[in-house]
């Protein structure tokens, strides 16, 4: 099978441009991976996988063809090549269109850890034994856990090749490592509740204990039985850390370029405002060491980097590739993502919104009655409006303190108004992905329930 | 969590558009009537390296093996700005090899497909099972299964010159446009595939299929004094190019999008709390989808952790409500002529009159569960094990019309557009987020409100279905389900039906 490096690159640009384009990228990605399951204590399932994609992206002065294939023998490239240059000449010349400008290509790169240099693939036995461990955990956490839908752990590693015709060259490799188990509950009355928790890292080493998933999953499951429905009614609202990351991912997804250049978004015109309370600072990360969401360049060469998002409630930057840049009248800020055979788009690297000083019990204790959600179910944002509706799941909080579960009512607001309002922010940030919060507490949400 | 959306929405990438290759691979007619072909000439597979292989699988006290053949040429073109600025096209291609042992599975893929590969990755699928005494007989490929005939084109847009494509979707943007002064921004994409598939299983049976499949996407912003709206519609299946043509389905898709957005303009905050539902007929079957399909699939309920296990047989709807999941109706998103483990597609009464009659099964839920598998057992790609799943998922029509429906109700909602949607099978819970709805007063639908979330209870919510309309509709062929990592294209269908309360999670209490 052919090799995939950077000679392999450099000659399927020299293709594209034997056939005429005047510009074009090439992406290479191949991954491995192996995904042990197991339930009820047996093996359930394993899954082994290997993949090896390449996709280019060729211009013809300002229009453009993406395409990708798994057919990496040469004489197939060159017809593929050839037929994408093709259908580029068929593309509308779009005056935005291009290679970002060369002189900002990074010459080195940082160190970021990305791979796990003393854990590869993990072997099935040993990966079945750590699902196992973790199951038993939950199972064994408390008698009302009385079924499962199982443990899996999985490893996994890919290798990531990118190079232009304006001389850019780069590549990386990276690890990942996962724990997840789902436990379920079942009260005296058959109402059954499934519990999920997870751990996940770049380093093995650095997984959260098989055990320890296991038994907080259980313990999620747990406290979810005799869930019940409230009342229709305005209070305030408490964000577990996992629940107030999903309010930052649909904040950046409003960030970032091609929603704003097409006028789909609520932060249209908003740079240099004030977005959210003073209390909130949102920072992306690109070049934490060993972070999920790290990356030494991004999905078009350009260099990654930190910087804040939000300051102090103030929008400081969009997040950019450089097509939506030029659209904007901005520079690239380093936040191209790139699947193989797609035009770059835009995401956030690591994501986080800075801690504060209150443990969340001293939220909680603040709220006289209250909801503390710990579930969010659908699609109910909406990106150009900011409205925001989803189904809601967590504890009722009563006098300060968090009482008997809620489940069957949804949670709703619009994004503009939930970040001014703003109240209270956790000092409980702990880098489970690559978009984290700590504990949230907004003003005040519509509960719509019985 | 598992869930069904219908468009990825402005907020997602710029264009995600897929496409084919015409290089090296020119597609024989005869590859296309004889699918089985197709792999044994392209990748140099013969009957005994199959049989080989599935031995090799077997090696191990295995119950049963297959070879899952994909070869998959996609193809897609996208106008923003009133440019067609985004083309693409992908070819992918490999084999998935599964053992399954009871209730273990073995599974393991490769891009590349040849009989090396496919030794290696049988070696790793069969290291679920134990080690046998006696060997497994030897496997003999030889008998076809027969599939239906859904989807026989004369030929697929992939055919069609990409200036043609591209054409329409400028088209688009000019019909969309002159809609409305405040329309701001069009954005509409076309993406077409083909997968060619073969299933050779250790029964020595060989399935294939040729499954064509396109979608056409219009997305209109519009914007007055009071701010911004986005109006989305759709539409597409197994079907040719000239479907678009037909009946001006492309100025229909059009004209609803910008509708919708400028409808939406209007919107006052939706209301809070339990009432009175209407849902339109169409794509608003989605409810059925999250509220009843994902709980009735064969997985869930072997393993006992459905909100519905071990509830056949009881009452579970009104009597007004039979819903069915179908895979063999014509040219529809949904529909196969073989599932993914090469069974025939069925139509499996899941509710008949209120009562709850069957399950969605693939092969390994089917022989766990002591019974036939339904023609539900699907897959994304190579690159993923089958699962029960859903194909077209409706309910059949009752008597009445949706005006005495609407006029019914004294205070509630009516929503007749939906985005996405998402259940917990474990606790029945499940959702859906309406995309254009309005207020019923004195039994007429009034001012538009804000998208808003439903929610409900699986298990419970069509027990307060107290009217179903005359006006069963399948939706335009937009759906794609999501469970456990996998897409796959799906269909719903409603008439429109009465809900005597559900939650509504507008702002306005």
């Amino acid at each position: 099978m052919a090799q995939v490096d950077a000679a392999l690159a450099e000659w399927v640009l020299g293709v594209a441009r034997r056939n005429g384009a005047t510009a074009a990228e090439v992406l290479c990605v191949s991954a491995e991976s192996l995904a042990a399951g197991v339930r009820l204590g047996e093996v359930e399932k394993l899954k082994s996988s290997r993949e090896r994609r390449l996709g280019i992206r060729v211009f013809m002065g300002q229009s453009s063809a993406n395409a990708s294939t798994a057919e990496l023998e040469r004489d197939g490239l060159e017809d593929f090549v050839a037929h994408t240059v093709g259908l580029a000449r068929l593309t509308a010349a779009d005056p935005s269109a291009g290679l970002p400008d060369a002189t900002l290509h990074p010459r080195s790169f940082p160190e970021l850890e990305l791979a796990d240099n003393d854990q590869g693939i993990v072997d099935a036995d040993t990966a079945l034994a750590i699902a196992r461990r973790a199951e038993r955990a939950a199972l064994s956490a408390d008698p009302r856990i009385k079924n499962s839908e199982g443990a899996e752990f999985d490893s996994g590693r890919y290798r990531v090749m990118f190079a232009n015709s304006q001389g850019f060259a780069g590549e990386y490799e990276g690890t990942s490592f996962h724990i997840g188990v789902a436990p379920i509950a079942q009260s005296d009355n058959g109402a059954m509740q499934q519990g999920y928790w997870y751990t996940a890292n770049r380093h093995f080493a650095k997984l959260e204990d098989a055990e320890a998933v296991g038994a907080m999953a259980a313990k999620r499951a747990l406290r979810r039985l005799g869930s019940r429905k409230i009342k229709t009614t305005r209070v305030p609202i408490v964000f577990d850390p996992d629940m107030a990351a999903g309010l930052l991912r649909a904040l950046a997804g409003a960030a970032s370029g091609p929603s704003l250049y097409k006028g789909a978004s609520f932060l249209v015109g908003k740079l240099g405002e004030r977005i959210a309370s003073p209390l909130v600072t949102i920072r992306d990360d690109g070049i934490m060491v060993g972070a999920m969401g790290s990356k030494p360049f991004d999905g078009e060469g350009l260099a990654t980097n930190r910087k804040s998002l939000v300051e102090q409630g103030v929008l400081k930057t969009y997040l950019l590739d450089s097509y939506s840049a030029r659209k904007l009248k901005l520079q690239p800020t380093g936040n191209a993502a790139r699947s193989v055979g797609d035009s770059p788009t835009v995401s956030p690297t690591n994501l986080y919104l800075e801690p504060g000083s209150h443990s969340p019990q001293e939220i909680i204790a603040t709220v006289r009655q209250g909801l503390y959600v710990t579930e969010l179910i659908g699609f109910g944002v909406n990106g150009v409006t900011g409205d925001y509706s989803r189904g809601a799941g967590g504890l009722w909080i009563e006098n300060g303190e968090l009482t008997y579960p809620v489940q069957e009512v949804t949670i709703a607001g619009n994004l503009k108004e939930m970040f001014q309002s703003i109240e209270m922010i956790g000092n409980d940030l702990l880098w489970r992905s690559s978009v984290v919060s700590p504990t949230l507490k907004i003003a005040e949400m519509m509960i719509a329930g019985a | 969590m598992v869930g069904l959306e219908c468009f990825d929405g402005v907020m997602a990438s710029r264009t995600v558009c897929y496409n084919e290759l015409q290089g090296r691979v020119k597609l024989m007619a005869n590859d296309l009537v004889r699918p089985e072909q197709f792999f044994l000439n392209r990748f140099g597979m013969n009957e005994s390296g199959l049989e080989r292989i599935l031995g090799n699988a077997l090696e191990r006290k295995a119950d049963y093996a297959d070879l899952f053949f994909e070869y998959r040429s996609a193809e897609g073109l996208a106008l923003e700005e009133s440019m067609v600025n985004h083309t693409s096209k992908s070819v992918s291609h490999g084999v998935g090899v599964r053992v399954c042992a009871e209730d273990r599975t073995g599974y393991a893929y490769s891009d590349e497909v040849t009989f090396d590969r496919m030794r290696i990755a049988a070696e790793a699928a069969r290291a679920i099972a134990d080690s046998r005494a006696e060997p497994h007989a030897a496997v003999q490929v030889g008998g076809a299964v027969t599939r239906h005939q859904l989807y026989e084109l004369e030929s697929t847009p992939l055919d069609v010159p990409i200036e043609e494509r591209a054409k329409l979707l400028r088209q688009i943007d000019e019909l969309a446009r002159a809609y409305d002064p405040r329309v701001r921004n069009v954005m509409a994409s076309f993406a077409a595939e083909r997968k060619i598939v073969m299933i050779v299983n250790s029964e020595g049976r060989v399935a294939a299929d040729v499954q064509p499949l396109c979608r056409l996407n219009v997305t209109v912003i519009a914007e007055d004094e009071k701010g911004r709206q986005v109006g989305s519609f759709g539409g597409g299946g197994r079907v040719e190019w000239s479907y678009f043509l037909e009946q001006e389905r492309w100025k229909l898709y059009t004209r609803e999008a910008a509708r919708q957005a400028i409808v939406n303009l209007d919107a006052v905050d939706a209301p809070a709390g339990e009432m009175v539902v209407v849902l339109g007929n169409g794509w608003p079957g989605i409810l059925l989808h999250e509220a009843i399909g994902h709980g009735l699939e064969g997985d869930f309920n072997r393993k006992g952790v459905s909100a519905f296990s071990n509830r056949i047989g009881q009452s579970v709807a009104s009597p007004l409500c039979t819903v069915i999941d179908d895979g063999t109706i014509p040219n529809r998103r949904g529909s196969l002529n073989v599932d993914d483990e090469g069974t025939p597609t069925s139509r499996t009464v899941l509710i008949e009159k209120g009562i709850l009659r069957g399950y969605l099964q693939d092969r390994l839920n089917a022989r766990l569960m002591k019974t036939e598998p339904t023609g539900n057992g699907r897959r994304e790609s190579f690159a993923h094990v089958p699962m029960p799943r859903m194909t077209n998922t409706f309910m059949l029509p009752g008597e009445s019309t949706p005006e005495e429906i609407i006029g019914s109700v004294k205070k509630g909602l009516y929503a007749v557009s939906f985005g996405g949607g998402q259940v917990d099978i474990t606790n029945g819970k499940f959702v859906f987020s309406a995309s254009e709805a309005y207020l019923i007063e004195d039994g007429r639908a009034t001012r538009p409100v804000k998208g808003a979330t439903l929610i409900g209870n699986g298990p419970d919510v069509l027990t307060r279905v107290s009217m179903v309309g005359n006006d069963l509709a399948l939706d335009s062929g937009i759906g794609t389900c999501g469970k456990d990592g996998q897409s796959v294209p799906v269909g719903v269908g409603l008439p429109t039906i009465r809900i005597d309360g559900i939650t509504v999670g507008g702002t306005r209490a």
